[in-house]
């Protein structure tokens, strides 16, 4: 626990006032998060204008290989003379889209089965916590590697193993949080003037259990940046023609000795945006008021 | 405990027929056939129909799943079909030792690094020190395991050239060798397990040292080490075992990515290869394994628990 938040727990009445403003002040007055912040919309921009921003096109072959950083070549070139810098712009769009994308399919994939489970409870709980378990046992990178295994390689089975790998985070969360929401009073004065199952749970328990799982979502999508990286370089991701910053790492691999900047820089690309989300991540948390229950997957 | 032993006993092996059966199924039902794969997607109908029989895949699903499982039981894992047709439990017995000692060898040095960091992190709060293990624990949460394996071997194997790059020497061949092979790896395989325990540490160490008894001994007239390293530092150590529980599926899960950085033959390779050489039964094979690992360091962890922790109780 850190001061500010002591000094915080002992002010009288809690100050609540959310909402957009606040939001941004926290944001900015955290200096990490405003690092993540401009990092990350760095980043942002570059996955949307990649093929506009790049000063190569990033499939360009040339005969200048393995050069080092020069002028022309802001981060030198790979062992097949195409412009470092270029692909890894281009390879931002990418790695970002899994990471969303991933996420945004876990998240609503996830938060259905939690809520369900958690609202009805009774043998449908009982399914859904049964292979909830199941998964919880292993880390998250190791069952995207067993569903690529029976799924095959390529962009949108990655994406399906991600998603999968990652949903029983959020499916816990959720259910957790509508354990407790399901006790309140107003659920039940909302069931007694007969307002239906579907409505209360999308009105009025989602709403209010949407804190954690925000934070959740937010640092998820670091993980499923790490992850496609991860199998990406494996050779389990994306197809070998799309520039991704782990498929750069894994080409660069046999060449580091020769030109180490291949093996530095997608690293350290991956290694800022994986930061900056951490960062924003950290300061949601505090500023939603949520507890840290699982660290890393 | 005995009656709660028993009780996770079970779950355990309920959880290991569960991962068996759903991979026994899961790569029967996708698209993608092994006999395509094994024929480079070239023999003639006929071909492919011998080699169906021979493999007992032309038998029902349910009839191949009772076989597998009784082979399984026996240790039969069955046969590589891919190069060699190695039998698959030869292949994981090779690569075993390897990743074990990968894990292992990673815990000892995130331990080394980490449980120092932590100490001095709390002790000297708020100074540059603390600020530096801060700063480094969370790079050690943001980068890429197999990132980090390439910054070292760029560093110290292809730079400095003190360690060597790649590959695996077994312990048979002595000290030196095997260790040498193995500290870059196994620093990559460390990291995050270890900025993890230096926060840990940390946040432990401070939640301590607020307590009266820290100012029971502090007033007692007792030094500053006899406080930190006996009295208050076994009590922040709770919240480390509570990470504990994840750190060896990391280390593990590491373990898998950075050996294909550093060629180790082990565990995380041979299944990386058989899935991206479509050779089933290794897949089969080595998710079961990797799996079994995995759920008896959940089971060894939650009974650590108890016997560290007296608060902590199962049995009712």
């Amino acid at each position: 626990m850190t001061e500010q938040a002591l000094i915080d727990t002992f002010e009288a009445p809690p100050r609540r006032q959310r909402g957009w403003a606040k939001l941004r002040g926290v944001l900015l007055s955290d200096r990490k998060a405003l690092f993540g912040l401009v990092i990350l919309s760095l980043f942002t921009i570059a996955a949307i204008f990649g093929p506009w921003i790049a000063p190569y096109d990033p499939n360009a072959m040339s005969f200048d290989m393995m050069l080092s950083p020069s002028w022309s070549h802001p981060l030198g070139t790979d062992d097949l003379g195409r412009d470092l810098l270029s692909r890894i712009i281009v390879g931002t769009q990418v790695s970002m889209f899994v990471g969303v994308a991933t996420v945004a399919i876990a998240l609503v994939v996830g938060v259905t089965l939690g809520v369900l489970a958690g609202y009805f409870g009774g043998w449908l709980d009982h399914i859904i916590m049964r292979y909830i378990d199941l998964q919880w046992a292993f880390p998250n990178i190791i069952i995207a590697v067993y569903l690529v295994a029976v799924f095959g390689t390529g962009l949108l089975n990655l994406i399906i193993a991600i998603s999968l790998a990652f949903f029983d985070d959020f499916a816990r969360i959720a259910r957790g949080m509508v354990l407790s929401i399901k006790e309140e009073q107003y659920i039940a004065a909302a069931r007694t003037v007969g307002v239906s199952h579907l409505r209360i749970m999308w009105r009025h328990i989602l709403p209010n259990a949407m804190a954690p799982i925000i934070v959740q979502a937010t640092v998820s999508v670091s993980y499923a940046i790490l992850a496609e990286a991860s199998l990406s370089f494996l050779g389990l991701g994306v197809e070998a023609t799309t520039p991704t910053w782990g498929l750069i790492l894994a080409e660069a691999r046999s060449f580091i000795t020769r030109a180490w900047g291949l093996g530095i820089f997608p690293g350290i690309a991956i290694m800022l945006t994986v930061l900056s989300i951490n960062f924003i991540g950290d300061a949601l948390r505090d500023f939603l008021d949520v507890r840290e229950t699982k660290e890393s997957a | 405990m005995t009656r709660y032993l028993i009780r996770r006993a079970i779950g355990a092996v309920i959880v290991m027929w569960a991962v068996a059966t759903l991979v026994f199924f899961m790569l029967r039902i996708v698209p993608g056939d092994p006999i395509g794969a094994m024929l480079f997607d070239a023999g003639d109908a006929a071909a492919v129909e011998a080699l169906r029989h021979k493999l007992g895949l032309d038998a029902p699903i349910y009839v191949q799943y009772v076989k597998w499982f009784w082979l399984v039981f026996q240790g039969d894992l069955g046969n590589s079909i891919y190069g060699s047709n190695m039998p698959v439990s030869k292949a994981i017995i090779e690569a075993l030792p390897r990743t074990l000692s990968l894990a292992g060898l990673g815990f000892i040095i995130a331990l080394v690094i980490a449980v120092p960091a932590g100490l001095i992190a709390a002790t000297r709060r708020n100074t540059m020190l603390d600020n530096v293990v801060s700063f480094w624990a969370f790079l050690g949460l943001s980068m890429p395991e197999f990132w980090f394996g390439i910054l070292l071997i760029i560093v110290f194997a292809a730079g400095l050239k003190w360690l060597p790059a790649i590959g695996y020497v077994p312990l048979s061949d002595g000290f030196w060798p095997w260790v040498s092979h193995l500290i870059l790896p196994a620093i990559a395989v460390g990291t995050t397990f270890s900025a993890i325990i230096a926060r840990n540490i940390r946040s432990g160490m401070l939640e301590v040292l607020k307590t009266d008894y820290i100012r029971v001994a502090r007033a007692k007239g007792l030094t500053t080490s006899a406080v930190i390293l006996r009295h208050a530092f076994p009590n922040a150590l709770i919240p480390v075992i509570t990470v504990a529980g994840i750190a060896f599926a990391l280390l593990m899960a590491n373990a898998v990515v950075v050996e294909n950085v550093f060629s180790i033959k082990g565990l995380g390779r041979l299944l990386i290869n058989s899935i991206l050489n479509r050779d089933y039964p290794t897949v089969q094979g080595a998710v079961l394994v990797v799996s079994a690992i995995f759920v008896l360091s959940n089971l060894v962890v939650d009974v650590l628990y108890t016997m560290i922790d007296p608060r902590i109780r199962y049995d009712k």
